[in-house]
């Protein structure tokens, strides 16, 4: 990990108006350090549902992201109430958000699918009553 | 086409960014749905006015955003709009006949 650049986030529970401020922020910096447009918009839409997901289920979370030449790396990790079916949460459509989340916009059971989708690498881990860790990455080409 | 022809069309401009150049359409209310599935340079029509639809606007890098139906645009949404420099316009009519009229114009 040699000349890799560091990002780190807290992202707060249940206030939907800032969930959106580290992926908004990991975006510019990650222009500012040239990466392509199309590396960075799929790292910044994966980041955003993760971000998204801290604040609606798990009470917020930390978020790390480490730039090398090569890959972005996202770390996510909560201290939430855990997924006990990973499979099923992965499925398209799949959903426990309130209404009032619904209600937003958000909860259509695409959040984790759509990580998997735009990144290069996406691995879960999850442990009910202790939290999630999710990590995935996106290469620049 | 690009981003400057819309109000011709009768979308009415909150506010106008940098002009972009359109790809094409995209018609949707769940976010994520948006996300997953909305191309950069596309216009959104949508009938969601809060503040996130602002944020995926920005992260899905699409060229404008069209709240449809006379749907109602939040205050801090309006502001997050003009402060991310978002192309963003409204219109009285309904996300159907307002992606119609863009289609027209966009590929008659």
């Amino acid at each position: 990990m040699d000349n890799a650049i560091c990002m780190e986030y807290v992202v707060p529970g249940d206030d939907f108006t800032r969930a959106g401020e580290a992926s908004a922020n990991m975006k510019q910096s990650l222009k500012r350090l040239g990466v392509p447009a199309a590396a960075v918009r799929r790292a910044a839409i994966a980041l955003y549902e993760g971000e998204i997901n801290l604040a609606i289920h798990a009470g917020g979370g930390r978020i790390r992201v480490e730039v090398t030449p090569d890959t972005i790396a996202m770390h996510l990790e909560d201290d939430g109430p855990g997924i006990a079916d990973i499979p099923l949460a992965m499925s398209e459509g799949y959903t426990t958000a309130p209404a009032e989340v619904r209600s937003l916009g958000f909860g259509a059971g695409m959040g984790l699918p759509n990580m998997k989708k735009y990144t290069d690498t996406f691995e879960i881990q999850s442990t009910v009553g202790v939290g999630t860790t999710i990590d995935m990455s996106v290469s620049i080409a | 086409m690009t981003t400057s022809k819309l109000h011709e069309l009768g979308f009415c401009p909150v506010c106008e960014g940098e002009e972009k150049e359109i790809t094409g359409g995209f018609c949707g209310d769940l976010l994520s749905w948006a996300m997953g599935s909305a191309q950069e340079g596309q216009v959104w029509f949508t009938v969601m006015g809060n503040i996130n639809t602002i944020a995926v606007a920005c992260l899905a890098d699409v060229a404008a955003v069209v709240l449809c139906h006379g749907a109602a645009l939040a205050d801090d949404a309006r502001a997050r709009a003009a402060a991310e420099g978002v192309n963003l316009y409204t219109t009285s009519l309904p996300e159907f006949e307002a992606a119609a009229a863009f289609a027209r114009a966009f590929a008659p």
